[in-house]
């Protein structure tokens, strides 16, 4: 096994340890923190499938973005559904016979891969040529976007320039899961998009990437508006005086 | 008129470009030994406050939900920061909600993550400094924790939760706001926020009764501690005696008495208000609201009914169940507890008041959704009510309606510019310049339709309206109670 094997094999596994145990963390915490109060912003659903609603339209359309910022929006919504074609693309590289329907969406994944640069780049104009997003900007929100970038553009370049060998990489990311080690192809492009991948999984429980599951747990928006109906009591806040 | 300038007024309104330190000058008076003590926190700042500030911190993030996650999610996409109307008015970029916020989070960062431990420049985490407290004193000074930020984030990320942690923490570390803490102490010792004691209370009342049989002919009353009393009603001090607020008492007594309920007031809980949550404090906040179940389980009501004022209708409607609960001793009929707008609506509804809009025809009327009764409450039972039952009732009572820009009524509302413990006169360059994006819509309506009421449910925005409309050259008197309407158009003698 060559040392390059060997470095990129260890890398994805501390680089999937981190994010699922990170994550587990991040969320049973979340969990198990207290609302002591009932503090939904309404006009806000009165039954839980409501919320369900609510928080449908809040992950999918990115409704609240919507209404404050349509440039945002467009860019935050492209990158983000972009992305999302991308990895559901990216399945056929994890699983030994890919379901059809990860066949079905290859040619969509592969030009999403465009739109999630676009919107990526249109986050990044907007961080430099607003002045109010500017001064909010620290150093860490740069670097994210560029290494987001790094990642598509590299991915781009590998689909439309120069190609790779995507047996080999589906081998290697196989032999990942299976605990069957299998050789790394030596190619720059690909072995930066794979160390700039396993970074974003490593960074993921540890930023501001945390928005993810963060969104679920924000009692301004899951909360039910009922406090009038239903008592609203927590541990801490029953013991109170 | 001032030594400031006040915002000029656009033809469309602009967002600013920033102007960084243009509000660092503004900080309300730091609270004394007299007003701190009652409350438990020191009247100093005390010795170890990096240590004491950075050990609330972490306690708070333990203790509230809204506070861990609001501090971990934000991504800094910008979308808040244009929505502020401290922003809009100051142009001073930490009154930016997201930068608002940054000066705690960046604390929570340097102390609490492991980026901001191992990387501070990078993630922009800072170390607790005296400046960073002196800016958490000016700025979380500076939010009238109206949630308008909250509407429009991806994430429901409320600055208000975050700045009533950081007045928690600066309250535990000596440095109390006097405003807020001075009013939380007069409402545990005499009962409320003005410090009108009992006695000098039912004087008022009798004395409103009396002018108010004069001018219509009608005994209305306004009863004070009445036991066996079917609802009690709860309101702002400002009620008792303020212009325009007591217009909106007069109206309350004339809807009860010509739908014939039997109803008091309370000397015990003679004050809706509830500043608790201005200082995000939870045991104050509980301690404040435990007087209004003593006082109803005292006179054995089989109703609350909270009158007009914006964050007590917030407590009320959010806090009170939680607080105070449960209300079972209560009439089951009715929700606990219920807005005299909810009441009055109802009544209409039910043609239980005779109502001449005519009789307000010299008036032409807009309607300001005040914040926390839009964005942190409901009435009736339908998600939007607070925005449509108000209006049914003013629209009852005038001929004449007329509504602001749609993007600064309903949930988009803005903020007066003296809500979440700010209307004090030590920060009236803040107040001038927080009403504009407010003004700026009330001036389009009255310069469109030649409107000249302004309509509030809300004794801060009432208080704040009166002071601030001189600044933009509309009459001070402009200002008035949704159930001053009300009291106008209602025909006594014809339904009772």
């Amino acid at each position: 096994m060559s040392m390059l094997t060997l470095g990129y094999s260890v890398l994805f596994y501390f680089a999937a340890f981190v994010l699922f145990a990170g994550l587990a963390y991040r969320i049973y915490t979340y969990a198990n923190t207290p609302s002591p109060l009932k503090i939904v912003v309404t006009p806000a659903p009165t039954t839980k499938a409501g919320v369900v609603y609510r928080m449908w339209r809040e992950v999918v359309l990115f409704e609240s973005l919507f209404r404050s910022s349509k440039w945002t929006w467009v860019f935050g919504w492209a990158f983000h559904f972009g992305m999302l074609l991308v990895l559901l693309r990216h399945l056929r590289y994890v699983l030994e016979t890919p379901w059809t329907w990860v066949d079905m969406i290859q040619p969509f994944g592969i030009y999403a891969g465009f739109l999630m640069l676009l919107g990526l780049l249109g986050l990044w104009a907007r961080r430099i040529l607003v002045d109010r997003v500017r001064y909010i900007s620290s150093p860490s929100d740069h670097l994210m976007l560029a290494m987001l970038v790094g990642i598509t553009v590299t991915g781009l370049l590998m689909k439309f320039v120069s190609g790779t060998d995507v047996i080999a990489v589906k081998n290697f990311m196989l032999g990942l899961i299976y605990f069957d080690i299998q050789p790394m192809p030596e190619d720059l492009i690909l072995l930066t998009h794979l160390g700039l991948v396993a970074l974003l999984m490593i960074v993921f429980p540890y930023s501001k990437l945390l928005h993810a599951p963060g969104v679920f747990f924000s009692p301004t928006r899951v909360q039910v508006d009922d406090p009038r109906e239903t008592r609203h009591v927590t541990p801490w806040a029953k013991d109170a005086n | 008129m001032a030594d400031y300038e006040v915002p000029e007024l656009k033809d469309i309104p602009v967002i600013p470009a920033i102007k960084e330190g243009a509000m660092a000058h503004s900080s309300p008076f730091v609270s004394r030994a007299p007003f701190q003590e009652p409350m438990g926190y020191p009247d100093e700042l005390v010795d170890n406050w990096q240590e004491v500030a950075i050990e609330k911190l972490g306690d708070l993030t333990k203790k509230y939900r809204s506070l861990k996650v609001f501090l971990d999610s934000c991504v800094k996409c910008g979308a808040c920061t244009d929505k502020c109307h401290y922003f809009l008015g100051t142009a001073d970029p930490k009154n930016m909600p997201v930068a608002r916020q940054d000066l705690l989070r960046k604390v929570y960062r340097r102390y609490y993550t492991l980026a901001g431990k191992f990387f501070p420049k990078l993630v922009g985490a800072t170390d607790l400094t005296k400046e960073v407290l002196d800016d958490w004193y000016s700025y979380y000074h500076q939010c009238s924790q109206c949630r308008r930020c909250s509407v429009f984030c991806p994430y429901g990320i409320d600055t208000a939760e975050i700045s009533m942690a950081a007045r928690e923490i600066l309250d535990t570390v000596g440095v109390g706001q006097k405003y807020c803490n001075e009013i939380i102490g007069k409402v545990y010792e005499i009962g409320n926020n003005l410090g009108l004691p009992g006695k000098a209370l039912g004087q008022t009342l009798e004395d409103l009764e009396e002018d108010v049989e004069d001018e219509t002919g009608v005994a209305v009353k306004y009863p004070l501690d009445v036991k066996g009393a079917d609802v009690l009603v709860v309101t702002p001090s400002a009620d008792f005696f303020a212009e325009p607020h007591i217009d909106g008492l007069i109206g309350y007594g004339k809807v009860f008495h010509q739908a014939g309920i039997n109803w008091t007031l309370s000397s015990h809980a003679s004050e809706a208000a509830n500043f608790g949550m201005f200082i995000g404090s939870y045991d104050n906040m509980k301690r404040v609201a435990m007087r209004v179940r003593e006082a109803a389980l005292d006179l054995g009501v089989k109703r609350i009914v909270v009158g007009e004022c914006g964050h007590a209708w917030r407590v009320a409607y959010q806090f009170w169940n939680t607080l105070a609960g449960p209300f079972d001793f209560l009439d089951p009929n009715y929700p606990v507890p219920q807005h005299i707008i909810e009441v009055t609506h109802d009544l209409i509804q039910r043609g239980a008041l005779n109502l001449d809009p005519s009789a307000n025809d010299d008036k032409r009327v807009t309607f300001h959704d005040s914040c926390n009764v839009a964005r942190a409450t409901r009435m009736g039972n339908t998600p939007g009510g607070q925005f449509i039952l108000p209006r049914e009732v003013i629209k009852a009572s005038v001929n004449h309606y007329f509504d602001m820009a749609p993007e600064t009524i309903h949930d988009s509302t803005f903020c007066c510019g003296g809500g979440g413990g700010l209307l004090t006169d030590d920060l009236m360059e803040l107040r001038v310049k927080g009403a504009m994006p407010r003004m700026q819509a009330l001036t389009d309506v009255v310069k469109e339709y030649d409107v000249n009421y302004l309509a509030a449910i809300c004794a801060i925005c009432k208080s704040q309206f009166t002071k601030t409309l001189p600044y933009y050259d509309h009459p001070m008197d402009m200002i008035g109670s949704v159930h001053g309407l009300v009291s106008e158009a209602i025909q006594l003698g014809t339904k009772e």
